[in-house]
């Protein structure tokens, strides 16, 4: 797996708009050998990601599934106008704790990523950076008609018109904007998606990484990223 | 060395039976949090089903040795306060491992997770790992400086350093416990315990829900789990230690829950009524109220 | 307010004065003038705080319309000063110096309308788009629903259902046309 090619940038495009201090240059160092630098290789993992098959043991697999839907840890990473509508299922109004939702700071702990509204490309490759440091068993809730069809942004030369393009999407909860009745409902049925082992999209990106990549890097033009953010 | 198995296995299930306790606590802290708040809150048995998620996360990512090492040393921080913790006095089968001078060793193992967890955190590289350790061991160290003076005085007042004597001295009747023959060591002790279990207006240096969360920032996973269950044995065993030093410990499981809930709840209820402190704040307070009142808890056992 | 621009018409070129609401008004200066003219603003007439720099693109006319909202926070009014400038060498001189935050958005005009700022700091950074490699996307010729098709994976729309023909589609089948419009 990690013998394969990495997708790598048009070079054209890539000396482009690269900045310089992360460029490809040759530098001579204090001994006077001359090496060639590539800051963007050299000082970041270029693994690409990995399958995890679930366990083998259908009733193992069960139960886990059963405590990761009632364990949902949501990364606070607001993209959009949605982002305020997040904020009221904590209060005691909504109250999504009693799902066992809970918001986690950063990604390595969270396993849920809910795709706020519109997203400009600027937001979405810090996205993808959020997406990829999430450990395995991640799920992508997307809210609001933007990220099914651009919405009210679908001519818009900075909003993408589809997110399952860029990543997966587990699902989705229309509406513009989503009510938080809508995106409790939109957490149960992640949850039963989750408990029927139907939620396996963090395996189904590893698999059309390349894909998934082409897409990506198809309008982020400044890639000053690993292909794989560990 | 002979294996005395009986009291291996009444340990291991002293440590189980602390372990679902502590879990306990942790869901009604949360859920008393929330009632305050008006909300319903979480289900009682939430902090199970995150144990088993975290545990089962499938894929980990290592950032060198020290970072796997550093929620071990935590860990066996939490056992390690544990094994040495007699908990149900006048049973020989729940004493666990305590002996004569006991009391100097927890001391030192209160300290310790904080010390593994600093490096491990530390070499995780990321800067809010690295403000939380800063955080932390500062706000630690003037909390351990009333609660170090408190003990002091206890021992200089029993005159032993080992906590099942000082358990057995406050025997016979509540008017024996230490909160009434030595209240102001109590008082010292008890503000610092807020510290300790690092409640609302102390816990700075774990933010939870906020943005900077401190040295767990990386932990992700199985990593995470080994921390939330030491999290969970240590706020049963922190609040055992309390209930040693100064409410006349326990001799039967009932006795026990009952006193540790309690002791435990002060610093949640302290908690839920009053703000966050920033860090220097924090440290300042310590530095004030509590430790002149250990101070004097020594001056007047001298 | 019209003392204000009587005083002022007597030193630089005054046209297409607007007395919008008692407390603003708009007036158009030429290219040359509008930076000392601003500059005399702040520094003689009391109008210490910036509001902002904007932009309109008058296609027809081959202009670019930059206009400068100043405020005046003791007689509480506001006066917007207008120039235009030519768009296919759009220019101007900058203004950085005045208000430090002109700075920024004269980057952001660098950003989306492609004019020259010539002396203002970091003006060729990145402001919002990132790595953006077409014609500045504000500018009107550029066609931002062809962009937009071209590079974001379009879902097909849904067909529409106007409210008026559905309708009619339903009620008066005998009236309707057969087609549902857009």
């Amino acid at each position: 797996m990690s013998e394969e090619k990495n997708i790598i940038q048009p070079a054209e495009q890539a000396s482009k708009f690269v900045n310089p201090l992360y460029a490809k240059r040759e530098v001579t160092g204090p001994d006077g050998i001359k090496f060639i630098v590539d800051p963007l290789r050299d000082y970041f993992s270029d693994q690409r990601p990995q399958i995890y098959e679930p366990n083998s043991i259908p009733v193992i697999e069960k139960f886990l599934n059963w405590a990761r839907a009632e364990s949902l840890w949501v990364l606070g990473f607001g993209t959009g106008c949605g982002s305020i509508e997040i904020a009221p299922l904590l209060t005691p109004r909504f109250d999504a704790f009693r799902y066992g939702v809970m918001p986690r700071p950063t990604p390595r702990q969270s396993n849920v990523f809910i795709i706020s509204g519109y997203l400009s490309i600027k937001t979405l490759k810090r996205v993808v950076r959020s997406y990829e440091q999430m450990p395995n068993p991640k799920y992508v809730l997307a809210l609001g008609s933007c990220t099914i069809n651009g919405g009210m942004y679908y001519d818009s030369y900075n909003t993408i018109n589809r997110l399952d393009h860029y990543i997966p999407v587990d699902a989705y909860v229309a509406g513009c904007m989503p009510r938080p009745e809508a995106l409790l409902a939109g957490f149960n049925k992640l949850k039963e998606l989750i408990k029927d082992g139907k939620a396996e999209n963090a395996n189904e990106y590893a698999k059309n990484f390349d894909w998934y990549k082409a897409n990506q890097k198809k309008i982020i033009k400044d890639w000053n990223m690993p292909d794989y953010n560990w | 060395m002979d294996f005395d198995f009986e009291k291996i296995g009444f340990t291991l299930l002293g440590l189980f039976i602390v372990l679902n306790w502590g879990l306990l606590m942790g869901a009604a802290m949360r859920k008393l949090g929330a009632r305050v708040g008006r909300r319903y809150g979480i289900p009682w048995f939430q902090p199970w089903i995150n144990l088993f998620k975290n545990y089962a996360i499938r894929s980990t990512l290592s950032h060198g040795i020290m970072f796997y090492l550093g929620p071990v040393f935590r860990l066996s921080g939490g056992i390690g306060l544990f094994l040495f913790m007699p908990m149900i006095i006048g049973s020989q089968l729940w004493l666990n491992y305590s002996f004569q001078g006991d009391l100097v060793l927890i001391m030192y193992f209160q300290f310790f997770g904080m010390l593994g967890m600093a490096l491990g955190a530390g070499e995780s590289g990321h800067p809010y790992s690295a403000i939380g350790i800063s955080r932390g061991l500062s706000q630690f160290t003037t909390i351990e400086l009333p609660l170090t003076l408190a003990i002091i005085s206890i021992a200089v007042q029993y005159n032993t350093l080992s906590i099942i004597d000082i358990v057995q001295a406050q025997q016979g009747g509540f008017m024996n416990w230490t909160v009434f023959t030595n209240p102001v060591a109590t008082v010292a002790a008890m503000l610092s315990l807020l510290g300790v279990l690092s409640h609302s207006p102390f816990n700075l240096v774990n933010a939870p829900n906020e943005n900077p969360i401190g040295p767990p920032t990386e932990y992700h996973g199985s990593f995470l789990g080994v921390l939330q269950t030491n999290r969970a044995i240590l706020h049963v065993v922190e609040a055992a230690l309390f209930m040693n030093l100064f409410f006349g410990g326990a001799t039967n499981w009932f006795e026990f829950f009952m006193k540790t809930f309690l002791i435990y709840f002060w610093s949640v209820f302290v908690g839920v009524v009053f703000p966050r402190y920033r860090i220097e704040q924090s440290v300042s307070w310590f530095l004030k109220v509590p430790l002149v009142l250990g101070v004097l808890a020594v001056i007047l056992y001298m | 307010m019209k003392n204000l621009i009587n005083k002022l018409s007597k030193v630089y070129e005054l046209s297409d004065v607007v007395y919008q609401r008692p407390n603003f008004t708009y007036a158009t200066t030429t290219k040359e003038n509008t930076i000392s003219l601003i500059t005399q603003l702040r520094d003689l007439e009391g109008f210490s705080h910036f509001v902002l720099l904007s932009c309109v693109d008058w296609i027809e006319d081959n202009l670019f319309q930059l206009t400068y909202i100043l405020n005046n926070p003791t007689q509480k009014y506001d006066i917007a000063i207008r120039c235009m400038i030519d768009r296919n060498e759009a220019a101007m001189t900058s203004a950085h110096y005045l208000w430090e935050q002109i700075a920024t958005y004269q980057r952001e005009l660098k950003e989306m309308y492609g004019i020259e700022f010539p002396g203002s700091p970091r003006l060729n950074e990145n402001f919002i788009l990132e790595g953006w490699d077409n014609i500045p996307p504000m500018r009107r010729d550029f066609d931002t629903k062809k962009y937009s098709e071209e590079t974001f994976f379009p879902r097909e729309r849904p067909s529409s259902n106007d409210p008026a023909t559905y309708m009619k589609s339903r009620l008066h089948p005998d009236e309707w046309d057969g087609k549902i419009a857009e």
